[in-house]
């Protein structure tokens, strides 16, 4: 089996957060009512860095949160259990847009949690989705607003983004192979 | 195991106490200071049931515990209900009456909306044998997803995994274990303390009739605290040396070097045995009183798992003090039993389809 192939290294990343900023604020039309909502685990860290990208282009704080949707999944007892995060969403995010920040989309699934598990938060004006990477295999009605990359891949294969935060290290890995994992 | 298990309940326990500060005033943290909590260093074992602490290894009573502290804040959230376990039956078989411990569960499963079964089989002869093996069938039959039982026959709940394919919860059997109890104590100690691996736990009565205590001590050994017991000699069980603690024979001696004081109840229904010659004896050399609670460090805590005796192991000065973290024990076990839950039924069916 052929090991995992770097797909986008740390300065790509970077400048593909700065663009997704840039693209939320001129969707937006400015920072105005934004709360960015970073999907557990690797959500969570790109949030921070697009909310400190905007505080930097824009001048003004965007509040983030995290929301963990684990316990809003629909394949509950087809796998062993994710352990869970904290969901902490520091303001009242009824009325509000709400910008969901996940690494991967794949099937749809988690993003079909998230809006369950932001809905119970409140009722926001609008919910948008950014992802870093958009790797196809839809398995529900749901797309992203605003994607980094498009990545064509074979349904089996394994797409992980890493996070310095988190595994110490920018970047997007991609590992051929016939077992799924990941979300 | 390869991983140290104790790595990893500091971390967890180190985000515990940032959540413990800041839990009453309901979880609004700011997201920006805080991270998530490390992942777990080699996953633990599943669990096919939870029927005893000896079961179990440190990962595993760490994952109950981190599960706990994540679904703790849901139940102050405007909608305190997630539908995490939607669609599935959990029974509450209990063969012995105790409410408390019956509402508790009854809370968690429906906290994780599961459907609620309550077949409490008073007055009826389904607690032995071959007819405790019918129940099993009636409730196999029924298409239940979960059995949490109680019994007053030590091992009911190991036999009933026998007969069953579901997960099945003890919550409590005969004298032998009442795991979610000692879960749901070294969870509130785990919030106090913070990592509980090298504190001091002093338990303090009973420890003959003590489903509790068992369980108690093998939660707080898996852990890595030191336990000291403190009993009347007649309520010691004879094999007490084996459990890995130290016996003292003086209350005020041990207290100054806890970190916590866990009072047993005593069972008055036991009272006639003619354990200990009386309540005010009891009270005078085993009960906590105001003068007892002067001698603990200023961290130190005082628990009880209820009903409490006041006047007996327990002054009411004591119980209503701010070191008594009594209330919050009970509240606690609703968060560690949804976590037991959603780790039994989570993980029930395997693993037919891959993650996505």
């Amino acid at each position: 089996m052929p090991g995992p192939a770097r797909i986008l290294a740390a300065d790509d990343l970077a400048r593909m957060l700065r663009r997704l900023a840039h693209e939320l604020l001129e969707a937006n039309q400015g920072a105005h009512d934004l709360v960015l909502v970073g999907i557990q685990t690797r959500g969570l860290p790109l949030a921070r860095r697009l909310s400190s990208l905007i505080t930097e282009i824009e001048g003004t704080e965007v509040p983030t949160g995290a929301l963990d949707t684990t316990l809003y999944r629909d394949d509950l007892g087809r796998r062993q259990p994710k352990s869970l995060h904290p969901t902490d969403v520091p303001v009242d995010i009824s009325g509000r847009t709400v910008v969901l920040v996940d690494d991967v989309l794949y099937t749809g699934r988690t993003i079909r949690a998230a809006l369950d598990a932001l809905s119970e938060l409140g009722r926001p004006g609008r919910i948008r989705l950014v992802v870093l990477v958009d790797r196809g295999h839809r398995e529900l009605p749901i797309r992203a607003d605003h994607v980094g990359k498009n990545l064509p891949t074979a349904y089996g294969d394994r797409i992980q983004v890493l996070v310095e935060e988190l595994d110490g290290e920018d970047g997007v890995i991609a590992q051929p192979s016939t077992e799924g994992e990941g979300r | 195991m390869t991983a140290d298990p104790r790595g990893d309940t500091t971390t967890a326990a180190v985000s515990g106490m940032a959540a413990a500060d800041g839990a009453r005033q309901r979880a609004a943290t700011a997201a920006g200071g805080r991270t998530a909590p490390a992942a777990v260093i080699g996953e633990p074992a599943p669990m096919p049931h939870l029927l005893g602490i000896d079961d179990l290894d440190a990962a595993q009573v760490v994952r109950i515990l981190d599960t706990a502290e994540q679904l703790l804040p849901i139940a102050t959230r405007e909608r305190n209900t997630v539908p995490t376990l939607r669609g599935k039956v959990v029974c509450n078989l209990f063969l012995e009456d105790s409410t408390r411990t019956r509402i508790s569960f009854d809370l968690a499963a429906k906290r994780l909306s599961a459907e609620v079964l309550n077949f409490s089989a008073k007055g009826s002869s389904v607690s032995k044998g071959e007819s405790f093996k019918d129940t099993a069938l009636t409730l196999d039959a029924m298409g239940v997803d979960c059995v949490v039982v109680r019994s007053g026959s030590s091992g009911a709940p190991r036999q009933l995994a026998r007969y069953l394919d579901v997960p099945i919860l003890n919550a409590g059997d005969g004298w032998h274990q009442h795991p979610t109890q000692a879960l749901l104590d070294v969870f509130t100690m785990r919030r106090h303390l913070g990592a509980l691996s090298g504190r001091h736990v002093v338990i303090v009565g009973d420890l003959l009739h003590s489903r509790v205590a068992r369980s108690e001590v093998q939660a707080l050994n898996l852990l890595g605290a030191k336990v000291s017991v403190v009993a009347p000699p007649t309520l010691l069980p004879p094999e007490v040396e084996g459990w890995g603690v130290e016996l003292v024979a003086d209350l005020d001696e041990v207290l100054p070097d806890v970190d916590v004081v866990y009072l047993l109840r005593v069972q008055r229904e036991r009272m006639h045995r003619a354990f200990f010659p009386s309540s005010r004896e009891y009270s005078r050399l085993w009960g906590m009183d105001g003068r007892r609670l002067g001698l603990l460090g200023d961290h130190a805590i005082v628990m009880h798992p209820g009903p409490m005796n006041r006047g007996v192991e327990i002054t009411g000065e004591v119980a209503d003090c701010d070191r008594a973290v009594i209330t919050e024990q009970v509240t606690n076990g609703i968060a560690v039993r949804m976590a037991c839950l959603y780790l039994l039924l989570a993980a029930a069916g395997g693993d037919t389809e891959e993650a996505r």
